[in-house]
């Protein structure tokens, strides 16, 4: 079990959030077109940084707590699935602050 | 280069996605400052138990040295970028896609006791189309 830790602690924050979505109907979810072209370009910027930053050593990941599948160039898939959750709560939150405040964000 | 400095880069690139590329220009406005207070929070949360535990570790060198709840302060702004950029374009599909319904709003107002967000005084005045009734 203990190679699922950084799979949990994902999971922690999907439980977190995903409940906006039928809850306070953001539909982000529903505009999952969208969200998956928003993902795209987070996923590729962000795992060339990852890569980057593990060739300069800058951080590395303990093979005990993460599930040991690892992509070219070192990296594990719970950090590229940490790319993908981070982002769908960030705009689940913001979609939900933007319900309760009913503030423009811009796209109206 | 030092993770501190990449990490002020990502923030300097995501600023410049957000202001001068996609001009979503969210940074100068309130429902992004309300809702990074929250995200802030679940990642000081998340990070702390990824970094708490060793199951990120951070090369001492790569890092200035000062830690907020075992994460270093680094990972603050990556969050940030990470966060400034997926709100940016996210944003700015929506205003170039297809012309969205508001059907996604719900039609009455939530409490704001029942989010636990700060409720920031009287609603304003609503105009005829949201509170138009026997729809």
């Amino acid at each position: 079990m203990r190679h699922l830790a950084y799979l949990f602690v994902l999971g922690g924050c999907l439980v977190a959030a995903l409940w906006l979505e039928p809850v306070l109907k953001v539909g982000v979810l529903r505009r999952w077109r969208r969200l998956l072209l928003t993902l795209l370009p987070v996923v590729v910027v962000f795992v060339l940084w990852d890569l980057a930053a593990i060739a300069a050593g800058h951080w590395t990941f303990d093979p005990a707590q993460t599930t040991g599948i690892l992509l070219p160039g070192g990296l594990p898939l719970d950090e590229v699935l940490f790319f993908v959750v981070v982002p769908v709560c960030a705009v689940l939150g913001f979609e939900a602050v933007r319900v309760v405040l009913r503030r423009p964000a811009g796209d109206e | 280069m030092s993770y501190t400095v990449a990490a002020l880069l990502g923030v300097a690139g995501a600023l410049a996605v957000d202001l001068a590329v996609l001009r979503t220009r969210l940074v100068t406005r309130a429902v992004f400052w309300a809702t990074y207070p929250l995200i802030v929070t679940f990642q000081l949360l998340s990070n702390g138990i990824l970094t708490g535990r060793r199951i990120v570790t951070y090369d001492p060198d790569a890092i200035i040295g000062w830690r907020l709840v075992y994460a270093p302060v680094e990972d603050l702004l990556f969050g940030f970028a990470l966060v400034l950029l997926t709100l940016s374009i996210w944003v700015w599909l929506g205003r170039r896609g297809p012309v969205r319904p508001l059907g996604g709003w719900p039609r009455r107002r939530v409490p704001a006791a029942r989010t636990g967000l700060p409720r920031r005084g009287p609603p304003p005045p609503t105009p005829t189309a949201r509170t138009r009734s026997g729809r």
